[in-house]
């Protein structure tokens, strides 16, 4: 199926000036002008839902409306391929896998039917993540230029799917990975590209006070005292019960509130098991609040973390941690685990604290509480490096200039 | 001031990252990488990064000591891998040779953190530079500061601090336009002063539009 510039969101490059200055919004355009009419297909498998599904709503117009032509692309497929895929996907992670030598045939029968399906005739493809990365095939010339952007961790692959993938892999021009951490060894050029968020978002747009006032009123959270925030799934990986310890620690010489929200566990069972271990770690304390919150939650986050004194996330693994992004494009003081993408973001003592233990954690907090100054400091300098390299617009730019050094190199290849 | 034989053109830059296969784990793998790593590498972490974080204008040099501070928790190597001032190296290879040198001579008087495990591990990444000329250019001093509003941090950078490498001598784009083509060296001088350490590009370009404005005031 074709997303169709209507379907994806459209907001104008304009009403992204106020936040990020007329310059770099003129330099975009600038920069566009160079591939002006320039057509441009984005592969992936999910129209709704999921990161790069919310990326590509939003970079698909930004890119129109600058004057390339993009086409968004899904691919389609069974049931049972999306669950060879999400197979494959937990075990690039690095998780368990169970041999099947009928989710090989699958992957590649859903592949070729998607690659009769669809039309492969832009300058620039770009494939994303593991699903459609077979599509590759559908390049029988050595024509336009192909990338596969990997949004997941492949630093430690199953090694049986990874080489089952891998000889896809390699045919592309270049692969474009979240983080340095992520990437593998290829004989292709790899680039950095950071994952984003929309400043324009639900999730991260200005509120009014009244609506955060509201939100945490909702919750019984008192916002006359300091908050201390960590926004996750109830998930081990996370270390809620470490955040819990760490506010516990705090607690013992300076008065706050801790609020743990999350995504809602009724469908996760361990979540549930997790939840209720948190429970039982808080010990009744009426100032701990876990909030376990329905998926269509964006405005309560944005309000939950814009009403936060500190916002904490203190993950033992994380991907690239977008939570934190969204903490300190709202000015917050981070303090943060210096795992997966965090310390590409948290640059210690300049754009927030990193931690490797619980009494760190709390050590910081209690610091931070204790000089105001410098947490707002560290919030106002979050903010800008957010501006700088983790927004949309900077996507757009990254894309921008991977195509216009791909033109620089007609051979095709990205070196 | 003089009628200029050439204008200033002004350009678009814009970076891709490369992720190279090289990474330091300890202080020694630190040094083996600065010795190793491509010169694109070294541009990256100190030149760029000084640009991409424009906005920490406290204790913040290069992305070196920044990790050896942060993932090695080494505040002395730290302070002195900060001190290389970028504006006055006309090479890469020459900065690479002071940093290559710090850290040789800091492994050699502490042989015992050398192998020391680091909170994390440092990537040496690449800068590809993509340059696209504008159709703006000026020939006037009054042109000049107009265009200047309409560029991006990241060319302001270019032109600022990036052009040394380019032009090989102690100057910049800007400064160099001022004395050469309209005969201001004293504004030409003023600019080369600004310190990018201690402002942001919005602050380094702010005193720029004053010392502008003084110019076309006189």
């Amino acid at each position: 199926m074709t997303v169709t510039k209507q379907e994806a969101h459209s907001i104008s490059l304009d009403a992204y000036v106020p936040l990020l200055g007329a310059p770099e919004v003129d330099e975009l355009r600038a920069l566009a002008a160079q591939l002006s009419g320039r057509t441009v297909q984005m592969v992936n498998s999910t129209a709704m839902g999921g990161g790069v599904a919310e990326i590509l709503n939003r970079l698909i117009p930004l890119m129109h409306e600058l004057g390339l032509r993009p086409r968004w692309d899904v691919i389609t497929g069974g049931e049972d391929f999306f669950e060879v895929t999400k197979a494959f996907h937990n075990a690039l992670h690095g998780g368990p896998y169970v041999s099947r030598r009928e989710n090989f045939e699958i992957f590649l029968a859903t592949n070729e039917m998607n690659r009769q399906r669809l039309q492969f005739d832009c300058e620039f493809t770009v494939i994303h993540d593991p699903q459609p990365a077979a599509l590759i095939e559908a390049r029988t010339k050595q024509e336009g230029h192909w990338l596969w952007r990997c949004h997941i961790d492949l630093s430690k692959p199953n090694a049986e799917v990874w080489g089952f993938l891998r000889p896809f892999v390699y045919r592309y021009d270049g692969a474009l990975f979240s983080s340095p951490e992520f990437a593998r060894q290829l004989p292709i050029p790899q680039y950095l590209s950071y994952p984003c968020i929309d400043p324009l978002s639900e999730k991260n747009v200005e509120l009014e006070p009244s609506v955060i006032q509201e939100v945490v009123e909702r919750f019984g959270i008192d916002q006359s005292r300091p908050i201390i925030t960590q926004i996750s799934r109830f998930d081990r990986l996370k270390d809620p019960i470490g955040v819990v310890r760490a506010y516990q620690l705090v607690r013992r010489y300076m008065d706050c509130q801790l609020v743990l929200a999350g995504g809602s566990a009724s469908d996760d069972p361990e979540g549930e098991i997790v939840l209720e271990e948190v429970r039982r770690e808080a010990k009744d304390d009426p100032d701990i609040h876990l909030l376990n919150l329905p998926p269509w939650s964006a405005t309560e986050i944005n309000a939950l973390q814009r009403a936060s004194t500190i916002i904490v996330q203190k993950s033992l693994r994380e991907g690239f941690g977008l939570t934190v992004t969204e903490a300190l494009w709202k000015k917050k003081p981070v303090v943060a685990s210096a795992v997966g993408g965090i310390p590409a973001q948290v640059i210690h003592k300049h754009t927030g604290l990193l931690v490797h233990s619980i009494e760190g954690a709390a050590y910081q907090i209690r610091y931070l509480l204790s000089n105001p100054s410098l947490a707002q400091k560290l919030g106002e300098q979050g903010h800008e490096h957010v501006r700088e390299n983790f927004l949309i617009t900077t996507n757009v730019k990254r894309y921008l200039t991977i195509f216009l050094h791909s033109l620089q190199h007609p051979q095709g290849m990205l070196t | 001031m003089k009628k200029p034989e050439h204008p200033f053109r002004f350009v678009t830059v814009s970076y891709i990252t490369r992720i190279g296969n090289q990474s330091a784990t300890n202080l020694g793998e630190l040094r083996d990488g600065l010795e190793a790593c491509s010169d694109a590498s070294i541009f990256y972490h100190t030149f760029q990064s000084l640009g991409r974080y424009h906005f920490l204008t406290e204790g913040f040099s290069n992305e070196f000591a920044q990790w050896v501070l942060a993932a090695l928790n080494s505040p002395m190597l730290a302070e002195q891998l900060s001190a290389p001032d970028i504006r006055a190296y006309l090479t890469l290879s020459e900065l690479r040779t002071d940093l290559l040198s710090i850290t040789d001579q800091y492994c050699r008087t502490y042989p015992e953190e050398v192998g020391r495990l680091a909170f994390e591990p440092f990537h040496f990444l690449e800068s590809i530079e993509v340059t696209t000329p504008h159709t703006w250019e000026a020939w006037t001093l009054e042109e000049f500061r107009n265009w200047l509003q309409h560029l991006s941090n990241e060319s302001f950078h270019y032109h600022f601090l990036v052009s040394r490498l380019r032009l090989a001598l102690r100057t910049n784009d800007f400064s160099l336009w001022f004395e050469n083509e309209l005969g201001l060296k004293h504004l030409a001088q003023l600019t080369n002063r600004i310190d990018v350490y201690t402002n942001t590009l919005e602050g380094a370009r702010a005193k720029l539009y004053s010392f502008i404005d003084r110019e076309l005031a006189a």
